[in-house]
């Protein structure tokens, strides 16, 4: 009797738990990223043994989101964590990982992969001060602007995720195989474009693309930040007006989750053009969305950087 | 995994041919992350703020208002870190000046588990209860000069106790957590002597959710309930004849429940430049026991059975990227009953027919996340000497500054 009694009950909390979790698959392993480019990543690599969701959206600043409730339930269930690190995560992400009692994705995990402790940094800062504005000591944090890194850490991805689940190991490798093809091909199409853009001058909004800078050979000029995170004010914006006035820049950038006022005035004053640039794959459930997203970016810089 | 790859090197662009991209070695992290928050101030008020009460609440922990003139408010020096793989520790200590003395109180020190599993956490040591949304905070993170008068007129302004936690998270899409907390019940409204075994208890649930990605919300239930046993508190203020002190002192039964509920809004989940909060907080308590007024000759004494309950509501809008404004309204009822009513009165818990209320208007400008000051006015009807209070508060942060919790 109270043997029946007791399966009862774990037949319905067992009920209760499948249907609360929904989850496609019961089998798949479930990636929380906390920006969509890991996103795109873990969909990439993962096929239809991931279910993947994204802490952030392309709209979002991952400096600056909050430890909402609703991530933490993802943090509680997710297999994986899959985030750039570097302290970019800083202001939310701690809270997700204590709060959701989930070992599988504690720092020392499998399971918990920050990217940017995997690749070689740039910006790294000796000596750092608030007065600095929003530096990150360890270096900079926005690595996935480079697909030289990226391809470095998707090996990594794959990696973890044969760990993680090694019935599946053969179709990751495969995934990851025919994405850097993808990218080859893709830049081997584009190689014309890329060259086109080295030593090209541009200024962005904030130093979030030292990764590009350093890929494609851009040359930033300055940020219409004055310190990093610090919003744009209006003595800096004169500075600028009057340094780019004797000294053109191709373009002023701004990012997808950036606004656009600064730019634009600083714009409209030097008379030169402003681009708004996709920052992280916007789309990122989208079959081969990191190679095309590197191909737009190329474009879009190519049509406002080459004349 | 070696990372070589034998791909054709596409001329300025050798992707995979290397790995100096990789990195060789993790940073090292300094631990423990050590952080100091100064906090500077200026109140003015029409009454003497040592005169303060609350009809019909007993004013006990930090329940006071804060100096008049220039003071140095809560400093708060704080310690933490990742122990190991397994367990995180805090530390918090602030320095607060009461009196012209410079007091220093443990606030937190607590080790807790990283990801024990399931969904579990363990937290043990000196805490802040879960009862309610501010409870959770540190006073630096407070929205307003001061707690709500809910929680000045039934936690002390702040609830602190000795124990150990444990929380659950359910593996479900919306946010579910279950708690439960067994404490020594060594502080307000616990208070007096500490219980050799579990003096106080606190369960709570927390459900929360995003309606979109600009709106998420969060509602939470708490029951704490507490063995008393000797809670001294600030009495009628006229004390006795000759100056001598009647301190009036609790013991039985305590109960209390509270609801907390909080909307968040910010234009794409992009809470840097715009952000806007809508938060209130109800509590109810029912007490049942004695109160004897200390130092009197002969001894005084009544039995209570208490009915105490208030709640807030507020609004704060980041307008801004530097500036945040807020409105809250607070208010108190209460219905005291014993058998002594005259000690009833003198002990301060007799309502005298007022409902305490007040209403608040705060703006503050926010340089940097480590910076902030802030001006407050507030309406005070919390007794039948209704004042005008204005506030200036200067806060930085200096060191690591964690991350705020929802």
């Amino acid at each position: 009797m109270n043997n029946i009694f007791k399966g009862s009950i774990s037949k319905f909390l067992l009920a209760t738990i499948l249907v609360a979790s929904n989850s496609s698959t019961f089998a798949a392993i479930n990636v929380l990223a906390c920006e969509p480019e890991w996103a795109a990543l873990a969909k990439q690599l993962g096929g239809n043994h991931v279910v993947v969701n994204s802490a952030t959206t392309a709209l979002q600043d991952p400096h600056h989101i909050q430890a909402r409730p609703r991530l933490i339930s993802k943090a509680r269930r997710a297999d994986m964590l899959i985030c750039s690190g570097a302290e970019l995560e800083i202001g939310w992400l701690p809270i997700l990982l204590k709060k959701s009692g989930n070992a599988k994705i504690q720092s020392q995990a499998i399971g918990h992969i920050m990217t940017a402790d995997h690749v070689e940094l740039l910006g790294k800062l000796e000596k750092v001060s608030r007065s600095m504005g929003d530096v990150h000591a360890a270096g900079n944090p926005h690595v996935h602007l480079d697909p030289r890194r990226m391809v470095l850490i998707a090996d990594l991805v794959t990696q973890r995720l044969a760990q993680i689940d090694p019935d599946n190991s053969e179709s990751y490798r495969n995934n990851n195989q025919s994405f850097k093809s993808d990218m080859t091909a893709m830049l081997e199409r584009m190689k014309a474009t890329v060259e086109s853009l080295r030593n090209k001058r541009w200024v962005v909004h904030h130093n979030n693309w030292i990764y590009l800078n350093d890929w494609l050979g851009l040359q930033q000029i300055a940020t219409l930040e004055p310190k990093p995170g610090v919003p744009p004010t209006t003595k800096h914006l004169a500075k600028l007006v009057s340094s780019l006035n004797e000294n053109p820049v191709r373009a002023i950038a701004y990012g997808s989750y950036q606004p656009k006022k600064a730019a634009n005035w600083l714009g409209k004053k030097t008379n030169t053009s402003v681009l708004a640039l996709q920052y992280t794959v916007i789309d990122w459930e989208k079959p081969n969305a990191i190679v095309s997203w590197y191909e737009s970016l190329i474009t879009s810089l190519a049509n406002a950087l080459v004349p | 995994m070696k990372l070589h790859y034998q791909v054709a090197c596409i001329a300025t662009l050798c992707i995979f041919t290397s790995n100096v991209f990789a990195k060789e070695q993790q940073s090292n992290k300094f631990n423990p992350q050590l952080s100091v928050i100064l906090d500077g101030r200026y109140a003015s008020y029409d009454n003497d703020p040592e005169e303060y009460e609350l009809p019909g609440f007993s004013l006990g922990g930090e329940a006071e208002l804060p100096e008049e003139g220039f003071s140095l408010g809560h400093v708060e020096l704080s310690a933490s870190a990742e122990v190991d793989d397994k367990f995180h520790g805090k530390l918090t200590v602030a320095i607060a000046e009461h009196d012209g003395e410079t007091e220093v109180e443990l606030e937190e020190a607590y080790i807790e588990t990283l990801g024990l599993g399931n969904g579990f956490t363990a937290r043990a040591g000196r805490f802040f209860p879960s009862i309610g949304r501010v409870n959770g905070q540190h006073n630096h993170a407070w929205d307003f000069i001061d707690a709500p008068l809910v929680y000045q007129g039934l936690w002390g302004a702040k609830y602190i106790d000795d124990g150990l936690r444990l929380s659950f998270v359910a593996p479900t899409d919306i946010f579910l957590e279950v708690g439960i907390e067994g404490l020594a019940g060594s502080g307000f409204p616990a208070g007096g002597e500490r219980s050799d075994g579990i003096g106080s208890k606190v369960l709570f649930l927390n459900l929360g959710d995003d309606f979109n990605i600009s709106s998420s919300w969060q509602v939470g239930l708490s029951y704490h309930q507490a063995d008393v046993i000797d809670r001294e508190s600030g009495g009628h203020g006229h004390g006795g004849d000759e100056g001598e002190e009647e301190i009036p002192a609790f013991s039985g039964d305590s109960k209390t429940i509270g609801l907390n509920a909080v909307y968040k809004w910010s234009p794409n989940g992009n809470p840097k430049n715009r952000h806007f909060i809508l938060q209130a907080e109800y509590f109810q308590r029912d007490e049942d026991g004695e109160v004897i007024l200390e130092g009197s000759d002969p001894l005084e004494a009544t039995s209570i059975n208490g009915d105490q309950s208030g709640f807030y509501v507020q609004g704060i809008y980041k307008f801004a990227p530097h500036w945040r404004a807020g409105i809250r309204f607070d208010r108190l009822d209460s219905d005291n009953t014993g058998s002594d009513i005259d000690v009833l009165e003198e002990a301060g818990l007799l309502n005298e027919g007022i409902k305490p209320t007040r209403y608040s208007v705060m703006t503050e400008w926010v340089p940097s996340e480590f910076s902030r000051i802030r001006l407050q006015y507030s309406r005070d009807e919390s007794s039948e000497n209704e004042e005008s209070q204005w506030f200036l508060q200067f806060t930085t942060s200096l060191g690591a500054h964690g991350a705020h919790i929802f």
